[in-house]
């Protein structure tokens, strides 16, 4: 009996794996993809999943399952696929001897993510087939068609989601379970086939590009790409979520909707042409659909309405309509004056907050990295210069170093999960090549941004299995760095005299700030602080610790401006930070409610 | 343009409950027959940041993305929040707010002022109503349950079924906290005539 199940996108996909009878699952998390192998531990997708040490790695071992003949899944956000796109560049030559499909999850808009890159650019580039749901339906139908077509044709398959969708939860319509997990395919040794040395991978690249052919043919009969009748005076081609707002605002209008986009079924498009008025692509983010269309001859007019940058939105495709119409756009609803922001913050008692205290005291110059600690740049802690991507902390260290920048103190922050993922490399030049540079790990032996992910820092594998703790104190003594410490988060003390030592003197220098992530241990309200009140005298160095948990007490003064400190003991998980600052001794326990 | 869909759009702050009662509104509408798209944006929610999450259904729904100014019910779990979203509210809406102040760490630290003129600001949105939910929650006996006192307080806006409402709440939550939940339920349906 067919199931009608409430899913994600995300979700969609996961269960798909199961359904196709997948054998090996990785990926490294990241906003908004990291569900899918979350459900994919949940649903038992696959006998064997993992989360790896970065999205590299996670394309490695899948397509190593793949080779060996089983069906594999990767799922990524879309900066992970740059991480990962050493391995699929030559894979895609190599090919697949089981079905292999690779999620891509963009983030247009940027909700959670440092950049907005389109990764149908990358799909593209890798002649990877690529599907674009536009619901969870969709991403559960597409991604078992996507494990077929990869297995048919020896070519990853690329499943591009993007945050809307993946994020969003619709009806899905489940067939029966067939089959469970598929048997390897044989598997047979042939190096012309699999060892890409120049002799060999000519005749793969030949090769490649005969698949991409075959895999146009599939495209042009693929009941993914589909017309919807309609009004033809103007016509849409549209993808991925879209295509939804297309049927929300031009519910009248014509539209081939293509679900398969790579390669683009450019017959079908050219009869869709051949019958409408004015032809509108609509998809997100970059004009890839529309360049593709462009380039074979069949004109695509430029609307006027910004289409391509940031998330569309019905507001937007309401604006395309009144252009579509000669009428003015839609006034913008306007956004809400006087209201307080509400950014994310460091959370109370957050094991990161010492470190940027001492360092923005010490007035370092920091690189930053990309994580929760992120936050740490925003003030009243302003710790951070610069952030460009994973693990790329150490290597701008350094470079700002050798660059001569003027400050003493350059330190390098990242995460023990960054520091994993693509900070050891950077580590170990760091180390061979020498520099004055502190390179501070906050090790909260957590993945914590993206929802508590275990690390090889955890101890505990995906499948729940103990495993052994990677330790960043040994793996920099073992990358041959002389001055290494361990130092306890919460005891500020300690932390400034290691840090002030390591960045006044020469040589790199790595301090392992060592705390829990509160959230993830359950700490919050526990062992709470607070202020006596004839004790505080407004001084505010408190408040510079930018903790949620303290705010504003009762006024101290007549002029209204100073205010004393004050605690909310619900929020508060006692990291004693308030304490070690207060100039007064303001802070101690709080009864436990 | 999608005619009888109905918008309805949840804001507010994250660990207020806001997902978990969107799940069960979604799930309501899905067991009474409808299409159904809930669509949040939570990437940062749990440091403290403002939530968002949209449900819509009707016959057939396409944008997950409910447009500005046509949500048939704006639910604020805060009141500032309520603000900060009003464009989303349909001027002939209803705009259900919880009387909950969370004060941002911006106004906390004292880097922004607080909102001015709150009360009188929310009285000019379309179709107010508003609910305590903590007094209701700690009735029901878990403070934790505020959310689904919002939700009882909702299913009066919306034409969904109580049975509908008390399934999709079976579905979604643990066994042991389904007792409490129902009656925090209950008591917010109560509250809203």
């Amino acid at each position: 009996m067919p199931k009608k199940l409430f899913l994600s996108a995300n979700e969609a996909v996961a269960l798909a794996a199961r359904h196709a009878g997948c054998r090996v699952a990785a990926a490294y998390p990241g906003t908004p993809s990291t569900e899918i192998l979350e459900n994919v531990a949940k649903f038992k997708s696959a006998p064997y999943f993992e989360w790896a040490v970065n999205e590299k790695v996670a394309m490695e071992v899948v397509v190593g399952a793949a080779l060996a003949g089983g069906r594999a899944l990767t799922a990524m956000k879309h900066v992970g696929l740059n991480v990962a796109m050493d391995p699929l560049m030559t894979a895609t030559y190599v090919g697949v001897l089981g079905g292999l499909v690779i999620v891509t999850a963009d983030d247009p808009g940027m909700h959670s993510s440092q950049n907005e890159q389109d990764n149908r650019v990358l799909a593209k580039f890798a002649r990877c087939p690529t599907f674009e749901p536009s619901d969870s339906q969709e991403a559960f139908d597409m991604a078992l068609a996507a494990f077929d077509l990869s297995e048919e044709t020896g070519a990853p398959a690329i499943l591009r989601l993007t945050t809307r969708t993946s994020h969003t939860s619709g009806v899905v319509v489940v067939p029966d379970e067939e089959g469970g997990v598929r048997p390897l395919k044989e598997y047979v040794k042939d190096i012309r086939r699999t060892v890409p040395v120049p002799a060999h991978s000519r005749g793969m690249r030949l090769a490649a590009e005969e698949r991409t052919k075959k895999l146009a043919a599939v495209s042009e009969a693929s009941r993914f790409n589909t017309e919807i009748e309609g009004k033809r005076d103007v016509s849409f081609v549209a993808s991925g979520v879209a295509f939804q707002y297309v049927r929300e605002v031009f519910p009248e209008c014509a539209v081939l909707k293509l679900g398969m986009s790579w390669p683009l079924p450019i017959e079908k498009i050219r009869a869709f042409a051949a019958k409408a008025g004015r032809l509108v692509v609509v998809e997100e983010s970059d004009p890839v659909i529309a360049d593709g269309i462009r380039a074979a001859g069949i004109p695509v007019p430029e609307t006027k309405t910004e289409l391509h940058m940031l998330e569309l939105n019905p507001m937007r495709l309401a604006a395309l309509r009144a252009e579509l119409e000669g009428k003015e756009p839609p006034a913008a609803a306007p956004a809400a004056a006087d209201v307080p922001a509400r950014p994310p913050v460091l959370c109370a008692g957050c094991s990161h907050r010492g470190v940027f205290h001492v360092l923005s005291k010490l007035k370092a110059t920091v690189t930053g990295d990309i994580g929760c600690y992120t936050l740490g740049a925003f003030p009243p802690l302003s710790a951070m210069d610069s952030t460009i991507c994973m693990g790329a902390a150490i290597g701008n260290a350094l470079g700002m170093r050798k660059a001569g920048h003027p400050n003493k103190r350059i330190a390098a922050v990242l995460g023990d999960s960054t520091f994993f993922h693509s900070g050891m490399t950077g580590l170990l030049d760091m180390a061979y090549n020498g520099g004055d540079v502190t390179l501070v790990v906050m090790d909260n032996r957590i993945t914590a941004m993206t929802g508590h992910q275990d690390n090889p820092g955890t101890g505990r594998t995906l499948m729940g299995a103990p495993a052994k703790e990677a330790r960043i104190a040994d793996i920099a003594r073992a990358c041959g760095i002389e001055k290494v410490f361990e130092v306890d988060a919460y005891d500020l003390k300690a932390l400034e005299s290691t840090l002030k030592e390591c960045l006044d003197g020469s040589g790199p220098a790595v301090v392992v700030a060592i705390g829990p992530c509160v959230i993830n241990k359950k700490l919050v309200g526990k062992n709470p602080r607070k202020v006596d009140a004839a004790k505080c005298v407004a001084c505010g160095t408190c408040f510079r610790l930018g903790c949620p948990a303290i705010h504003r007490g009762e006024p101290a003064g007549a002029d209204g401006k100073r205010f004393k400190a004050a605690v909310d003991p619900a929020m508060c998980s006692g990291c004693t930070l308030c304490e070690q600052v207060c100039p007064r001794g303001a802070f101690g326990p709080a009864e436990q409610a | 343009m999608s005619k009888g869909i109905w918008n309805i759009s949840l804001v507010g702050v994250g660990g207020q409950g806001i997902i978990l009662t969107s799940d069960v509104l979604a799930r309501a509408a899905m067991i009474s027959g409808y299409d159904v798209k809930k669509s949040e944006i939570h990437g940062m929610s749990q440091r403290g940041g403002s939530v968002i999450s949209q449900v819509r259904f009707g016959e057939k729904v396409a944008s997950p993305i409910v447009a500005d100014g046509t949500s048939d019910v704006l639910v604020a779990f805060e009141r500032v929040e309520a603000l900060r979203w009003a464009r989303l509210a349909k001027p002939d809406g209803r705009v259900l707010v919880n009387r909950a102040d969370i004060v941002p760490v911006t106004v906390s630290s004292g880097m922004q002022p607080p909102a001015q003129r709150v009360e009188e600001r929310l009285a000019e949105l379309p179709g107010l109503v508003v609910v305590d939910s903590a007094p209701l929650a700690a009735e029901a006996g878990n403070a934790r349950t505020a959310n689904l006192v919002i939700a009882g307080a909702l299913s009066r806006l919306l034409p969904l079924e109580e049975a509908a409402w008390t399934e999709a709440i079976r579905v979604r939550i643990p066994e042991k906290l389904q007792a409490v939940n129902l009656k925090a339920f209950a008591l917010g349906r109560g509250a809203v005539a």
